[in-house]
C-alpha cells in the first residue's frame, strides 16, 4: 500500500476534482444518439405480452421513433420516461394503433400481442383496442351517466346477454377501479360531474370493463392532486395482478413508485431499459443518469 | 454505471450536495487531527493535549448531527436518485463511521490520561506497537478520505484491502502484550490500557475500510461490504 509518511489533513474538498472512473458514452442531451445506437439493458422478458421489434415511426419526414425494440411483460408495469418530444407517447400509441388516425404517421417494424402482429391488415383494430385499452392524460368520460360510461364498451362488444349481467360487470369494473363505494348511489348521474380523480378512475373502469389484457396509460395523473394520484397509483398496483400496464409519466417519483421496469427514451431512441430499482439507483447510461437526476440544461 | 459531472438544473441542489461533501470532508479532517493529537499526547506524555482531545469530541459529534440534518433535508426535499442518491447515502454512512473514529480517538486520549496520571510510568516496551499501528490506521483514514474527495475507486480498493495489515499488526501486538503480562503481572494495569489503545486503532482501520467501501458504492454503484478481497479487487475492474 502506498502510504504517505505523515498525518496530514485532507486537502480542501472544494479543490477536489470529481473524476469518473470510466469513459461514458459521448452523447449530448440535445443531440440524438448516433446511428446504430443499441439500447442499454435487457429489452426482453421471460413472459412477454407484447413485443416491439425494430419499430420506427415517421410523422411525414420526421423520424420520431428509431429502431425501438422492447418487450412488455405479462403482469408487469413498465414506465416510459424521457423529456418532452422523446417519443415515449408516440411509442405508447403504436401499441394499440392509435397512430392510425394520424394521416402523416407511418409505422414500420413489428409489434406483436401474444405473438400476433397487431399491424396485420386482417386484424380488427376495434378488437385490438379492446384487448389493449388506453387511459389518457386528461380524464375524458363520455357525456353519459356513470353507469353508461362503463357499460358502453361491453354493450358494443356484445359481452353480456342480460341487464343483470351488465350490471354485475359495471359493478365489478367500478370496484376494480376503486370507485364503486363512491358512486354506487348515483350511477345515473353524469360521469362528467365527478371530481378529476374520480373521472380518471371512471375512465380506468371503462377501460377494464371490456376485459383488456394490456392497459396503456398516458400521463394518467398529470391533472390530478396528490391524493387522487395516490389512489390511481394504488389502483395500478392492484391491476398489475391481472393486466400488463404501460405508463408514460413525467414524474420520476411516480415511475419509481409504480413500475417494475423503466425504459428511458431520448429524441426517438430507446436509450436504456432495466429494473426500475436499477434505473433509479445506478443507471448505466450517462443520458439516463442526466435525465433522472435533473442534469439536462 | 454512470456518475454525472454536469451541473444540476437546480443549482441550489448542486450547492447542497457540495455543502454536504464539504461538511463530511471537514469532519474527516477534524477526526484525523483528533487521532494525531491523541497519539502525539501518548508519545509526549502530554496530559493537557490528551484532555483537549477528550473535550473536543463534542465538536466531532456536532458535525455528525449537522451532517445528518443535511442528509434528512436532501432526502425529504430533493428525492434524490441515481448518483445523487448514492452520494447522499455514502456521505450519511461515512459520517457515522467518522463519528465512531472520533470516539476511538477520544478513547486513546482517555487511556493516555490513565497511563500517565497514575503513580508509576509504564514500561516503554508496552508502548512499542502503538506508534506503528497508529501510523497505519491514520494512513488508512487519510487514504479513504482522499479517495472519497477524488472519487478514486482504485485508491479506495487499495485502502480497503490494506485493513488486513492492520489486523495482523493488532494480533501480533496483542500476543506481545499477553507475553508481557504473563512475564510480569505488575504490568497488567498498564498493559490493559495499551490493549484498549491498540484495539481502538484496529477499529479505526475497520471504519476507514468502511469509508473506502462507500467510495466504491458511490462511484460504481456496487456494494462491496462483507466480500472477499478477491471480489473487492474485482469490483474496481468491473
Amino acid at each position: 500500500m502506498n502510504q504517505p509518511n505523515t498525518l496530514t489533513r485532507i486537502e480542501d474538498p472544494a479543490m477536489a476534482e470529481i473524476q469518473p472512473q470510466q469513459a461514458q458514452p459521448t452523447f449530448s442531451a440535445t443531440e440524438p444518439a448516433p446511428e446504430g445506437h443499441r439500447t442499454v439493458g435487457k429489452i426482453t422478458v421471460d413472459n412477454p405480452k407484447m413485443s416491439a421489434r425494430d419499430v420506427n415511426v415517421y410523422y411525414g419526414e420526421k423520424h420520431a421513433i428509431k429502431h425501438v425494440e422492447l418487450d412488455i411483460g405479462t403482469n408487469e408495469v413498465i414506465a416510459l420516461i424521457g423529456p418532452s418530444g422523446c417519443g415515449k407517447s408516440t411509442f405508447l400509441r403504436t401499441l394499440n394503433r392509435m397512430n392510425d388516425t394520424i394521416d402523416i404517421c407511418r409505422v414500420t417494424g413489428n409489434i406483436s400481442l401474444d405473438g400476433q402482429d397487431i399491424y396485420d391488415r386482417r386484424l380488427d383494430v376495434v378488437q385490438l383496442r379492446a384487448r389493449v385499452g388506453m387511459v389518457f392524460q386528461k380524464p375524458n368520460p363520455f357525456p353519459k351517466s356513470i353507469f353508461d360510461n362503463v357499460a358502453y364498451g361491453p354493450k358494443i362488444h356484445g359481452m353480456t346477454s342480460s341487464r343483470a349481467e351488465l350490471e354485475d360487470l359495471v359493478r365489478w369494473s367500478l370496484e376494480k377501479a376503486g370507485l364503486w363505494h363512491e358512486v354506487k348511489d348515483r350511477l345515473e348521474q353524469p360521469g362528467t360531474g365527478l371530481s378529476g380523480g374520480q373521472q380518471q378512475r371512471l375512465c380506468i373502469a371503462r377501460a377494464i370493463a371490456v376485459s383488456p389484457e394490456v392497459i396503456l396509460m398516458d400521463e394518467p395523473c398529470s391533472a390530478l392532486d396528490p391524493i387522487a394520484t395516490a389512489k390511481i397509483e394504488e389502483l395500478i398496483d392492484e391491476l398489475r395482478e391481472n393486466y400488463s400496464i404501460v405508463i408514460v409519466t413525467h414524474s420520476m417519483q411516480q415511475a419509481a413508485r409504480v413500475s417494475q421496469r423503466t425504459a428511458y427514451f431520448h429524441l426517438g431512441d430507446l436509450i436504456e431499459v432495466g429494473e426500475t430499482e436499477q434505473i433509479f439507483t445506478n443507471p448505466e447510461h450517462k443520458l439516463t443518469e442526466g435525465y433522472i437526476t435533473g442534469r439536462f440544461g | 454505471m454512470s456518475v454525472s459531472t454536469d451541473g444540476h438544473t437546480v443549482k441550489r441542489y448542486d450547492q447542497q450536495l457540495g455543502d454536504l461533501r464539504s461538511l463530511v470532508l471537514e469532519m474527516g479532517g477534524l477526526v484525523e487531527d483528533q487521532i494525531q493529537r491523541a497519539v502525539q499526547a501518548l508519545q509526549d506524555e502530554d496530559l493537557g493535549t490528551a484532555r483537549e482531545v477528550i473535550a473536543r469530541d463534542h465538536v466531532v459529534n456536532g458535525f455528525d448531527v449537522r451532517a445528518d440534518e443535511e442528509v434528512v433535508n436532501l432526502l425529504a426535499l430533493r428525492q434524490p436518485v441515481g448518483s445523487d442518491l448514492r452520494l447522499i447515502l455514502s456521505m450519511a454512512k461515512t459520517v457515522t463511521d467518522l463519528e465512531r473514529i472520533g470516539d476511538e480517538a477520544q478513547k486513546i486520549a482517555r487511556m493516555v490520561t490513565h497511563i500517565f496520571d497514575g503513580s508509576s510510568a509504564p514500561n516503554q516496551k508496552l508502548l512499542r506497537d502503538v506508534a506503528g499501528m497508529a501510523k497505519l490506521a491514520a494512513n488508512m483514514l487519510h487514504g479513504a478520505l482522499d479517495a472519497l474527495a477524488r472519487m478514486d475507486v482504485d485508491r479506495a480498493i487499495e485502502i480497503a484491502c490494506g485493513d488486513e495489515e492492520l489486523d495482523t499488526e493488532f494480533q501480533s501486538a496483542l500476543r506481545r502484550l499477553v507475553t508481557f503480562m504473563m512475564e510480569d503481572p505488575r504490568t497488567i494495569g498498564h498493559a490493559i490500557d495499551v490493549l484498549f489503545m491498540i484495539k481502538a486503532l484496529e477499529r479505526i482501520g475497520d471504519h476507514a475500510k468502511n469509508i473506502a467501501e462507500y467510495v466504491v458504492y458511490l462511484v460504481k454503484g456496487k456494494d462491496v461490504r462483507h466480500v472477499s478481497i478477491e471480489s473487492l479487487s474485482a469490483a474496481g475492474k468491473g
